[in-house]
């Protein structure tokens, strides 16, 4: 019985996941005085650009088309290490974060990979900038799981969250309230949004993650905007099971209150994206940087407690 | 020679001795005179240079012509507020500037040229990158393409090569005016309608000496602080969407609607066609309706402010403008830049203060900055203020009389100098009548022409992600250059 709810809950995630997207832009709309994009736009999308064939450029190779597979194969085993509401997942072993980890840090590659092999300037701006990014970020987001890790003497993932209860909070409010700051901020990064990277624009010049899926098509792109999708998911997720590790027993209302707060924070991140503008390109790392620090600080207060 | 802004001179009485041209080029030049024209007409074996020179601090023109047949020397190197003007000169009439730095097509308009096939200036180095951008953007936008060279995301130097919108428009104002002139100058930069449409007739009626009457001058005025309005607003909008900042980007495009709808109201469409004709303009406006423009007027300008006004008072954006494309004053000055660019970098020109005509006498606007961005925007926020406040005077109190006076024939072989502030700088249109009172040349000069020289200057070290940003607080027309 318990490996079909983790099957529902592996579903759930991958099925839902397009949807957070949505939720930010009516968020962004709402602010803007305008009714928005519908709540499932990303589907339609997904859906259009499955039917239609894709356009390779002479100049690329097979790594070109890999890059997408890798890229949302990466996302989705990520996603099955991932707890849903407190409740394990498919499977977790010890030190199971270092691959979740691993399994970004190939995506990424893969991507950055397909990128250069256009040989295009823009995409080759875009490839410089991601990498040039991610070594900010990844010291912060690994520094983090590491420090909860401590907090609940746990070295998988499943495990973790599983033990994180009210009382955690109760005791250790400082460390997981920095180590929630630090993946918000990853979560905002690392999902191109806005201060760090501005999803609407279509200004080659100052895209980030854009600039290095220019040249992709037809289901290619829909495998990197479903695995875009998805990244936004596995963030959103871990920040949700840091903030509200409710366990009330019942599985039903423990995983309806994890989605609602799925949404919250997709909401939190359309109200960022409303209010501030974005960052001046050679800032971001400072903001990175910043989150570095949050988790550094969590791990110390942890090792001090 | 010294010649009067908005009235006929005799054409042959500019004409000195080519060397003596030069000399007095230069001089007059190096003594702040700033080129707003400098081109070569047809005359018989040869081509006939002409220089119009403006005098901003004494509100003073000056023309001077020549013929020559051959190559001239360049000035260019003295006064690189005549590059473009040089390069224009040789790409229209075959007159070799000698020595000139950077001899190549503005426009690509001669025999068998392609556009944007010419040498790129390059910088080498194992890892100085080249980027090229265009002609063909992302965006609806016009063509234009950019070429930089980069380290990284620093720019050494960038490129701009237009000329894909040539339409050989200059060319098609020979004969004239006929029923066609008109409308070519309103739409010689779309969103300029009215600043061209008023330079276009300011020199036909100067040629055919009518005054427009003082209610036509008055709806002009209210037609160009409109379009000034409009224009002003939606760069706002655009400037805050190119740093992702939604509030005042969502805002500022719609209010910058309600500005071309009050336009429509007046003339039936947004943009002011059909508005101006020579003589004075084509419709009036009654009590109801001025009262009705008063009151959008007055609602519009309380949102702008309210969406301005956040981009001062949000950290992230001003940190985002400040210092970003710096546009020194000497820089400014050196290459003849005008319109809100140069005065954000403090150079105080302004052709409704320099040059009043019509309703702007005894306007003032003080405005200078630091040249950046931040100082682009703020200008144009400036401007916002004073042509609300501008407009709102005119409807307040509207002269009384007709609205259009009669534009007989033109003076013979005479010229004319007319200068607009358009909501981007100084437009320039300089007009040549032949022996027939004919449109014997027609040169036009928009504020893009200058100015696009100094986008190109506010990426130099600058970051390569900035360009977008820098480009819009420029915000240039492509084919009010390439005409």
């Amino acid at each position: 019985m318990e490996i079909v709810k983790t099957l529902f809950q592996f579903l759930a995630a991958a099925l839902l996941a397009p949807l957070l997207p949505g939720v930010i832009n009516r968020v962004k709309a709402f602010f803007a005085g305008r009714r928005g994009q519908p709540l499932g736009q990303l589907y339609y999308d997904l859906f259009k650009l499955l039917l239609k064939t894709p356009v390779y450029s002479r100049t690329t190779t097979w790594v070109f088309k890999a890059g997408p597979i890798i890229g949302v194969a990466s996302l989705v085993t990520a996603l099955a290490l991932l707890p849903f509401a407190g409740r394990p997942s498919f499977f977790a072993f010890e030190g199971d974060f270092i691959f979740l980890i691993y399994l970004l840090g190939l995506a990424r590659f893969a991507t950055v990979l397909a990128a250069l092999d256009t040989g295009s300037a823009f995409e080759g701006m875009g490839a410089s900038r991601e990498m040039q990014f991610a070594v900010f970020a990844e010291p912060a987001f690994f520094l983090g799981l590491a420090a909860l890790a401590r907090v609940t003497g746990q070295p998988s993932l499943a495990g973790m969250f599983g033990a994180l209860t009210g009382d955690t909070w109760r005791t250790a409010a400082p460390v997981l309230a920095l180590l929630t700051a630090s993946f918000f901020i990853v979560l905002l990064a690392e999902n191109s949004r806005v201060p760090a990277d501005d999803p609407n624009t279509h200004l080659e010049l100052t895209m980030i993650h854009e600039a290095m899926v220019l040249d992709h098509s037809g289901p290619d792109l829909a495998f990197i905007l479903y695995g875009a999708s998805l990244k936004l998911w596995l963030f959103g997720a871990l920040i949700c099971s840091t903030v509200l590790p409710r366990h009330t027993g019942s599985w039903a209302s423990d995983s309806a209150l994890f989605l609602l707060m799925m949404f919250g924070v997709a909401a939190g991140v359309g109200i960022v994206e409303s209010v501030i503008a974005r960052l001046r390109l050679t800032k971001v790392p400072f903001m990175l940087i910043t989150a570095f620090a949050f988790s550094a600080l969590a791990l110390i207060f942890q090792m001090g407690r | 020679m010294k010649v009067e802004h908005l009235s006929a001179f005799n054409f042959a009485s500019t004409d000195l001795d080519p060397s003596l041209f030069l000399e007095t080029a230069a001089s007059r030049l190096a003594a702040g005179g700033r080129a707003v024209s400098y081109f070569a007409v047809p005359d018989r074996a040869g081509h006939r240079l002409v220089l119009a020179l403006a005098f901003d601090r004494e509100g003073r023109l000056e023309v001077y012509s020549t013929l020559f047949e051959g190559p001239f020397r360049a000035l260019t190197p003295s006064f690189p507020q005549l590059h473009l003007f040089e390069r224009e000169i040789y790409e229209q009439s075959g007159l070799k500037p000698e020595g000139h730095p950077w001899l190549k097509p503005i426009r690509f308009n001669g025999q068998g040229a392609v556009p944007g096939l010419a040498d790129y200036f390059t910088v080498h180095g194992s890892q100085v990158h080249e980027v090229a951008v265009g002609p063909v953007h992302a965006g609806v936008i016009e063509p234009g393409h950019f070429r930089f060279q980069c380290h990284g995301e620093r720019v050494f130097h960038l490129e701009i090569m237009l000329g894909y919108q040539h339409r050989g428009l200059e060319r098609k104002f020979i004969g004239g005016p006929d029923g066609r002139s008109l409308h070519y100058a309103e739409t010689l930069a779309g969103d300029t309608t009215i600043g061209h449409a008023w330079a276009y007739c300011g020199a036909v009626e100067a040629l055919a000496a009518v005054n427009a009457p003082p209610r036509a001058q008055a709806l002009r005025g209210i037609m160009l602080e409109l379009e000034r309005l409009a224009s002003h607003t939606g760069d706002l909008g655009a400037l805050a969407g190119d740093v992702a900042f939604l509030p005042t980007a969502s805002f500022c495009g719609r209010l910058r609607g309600e500005l071309l709808n009050m336009t429509a109201l007046v003339c039936g469409n947004r943009f002011g066609r059909n508005m101006l004709k020579p003589g004075g303009v084509n419709f009036d406006l009654d009590f109801a309706l001025a009262k009705e423009l008063k009151l959008r007027l007055e609602n519009t300008y309380r949102d702008v402010e309210n969406a301005v006004s956040l981009l001062w008072e949000t950290g992230s954006v001003t940190d985002r403008f400040e210092g970003t494309g710096v546009v020194p004053k000497e820089v400014a000055e050196g290459l003849g830049l005008v319109g809100p660019a140069a005065r954000a970098s403090g150079v105080g020109l302004d052709t409704r203060r320099n040059f009043p005509a019509g309703p702007y006498e005894g306007f003032t606007l003080g405005v200078s900055g630091s040249g950046d961005v931040y100082s682009r925007a703020y200008v144009r926020w400036l401007e916002i203020q004073k042509s609300a406040e501008l407009v709102g005077g005119w409807l307040d109190a509207l002269p009384e009389g007709p609205v259009a006076a009669d534009c007989g024939a033109l003076k013979p072989e005479s010229a004319a100098v007319s200068l607009v502030e358009g909501w981007r700088g100084q437009i320039c249109h300089v007009a040549l009548t032949g022996r027939d009172g004919k449109f014997r040349h027609y040169k036009i000069t928009d504020p893009s022409f200058q100015n696009w020289q100094a986008l190109a200057m506010a990426l130099r070290n600058g970051e390569i992600s900035d360009f977008p940003l820098c480009n819009k607080s420029f915000n240039l027309s492509y084919c009010g250059r390439d005409l």
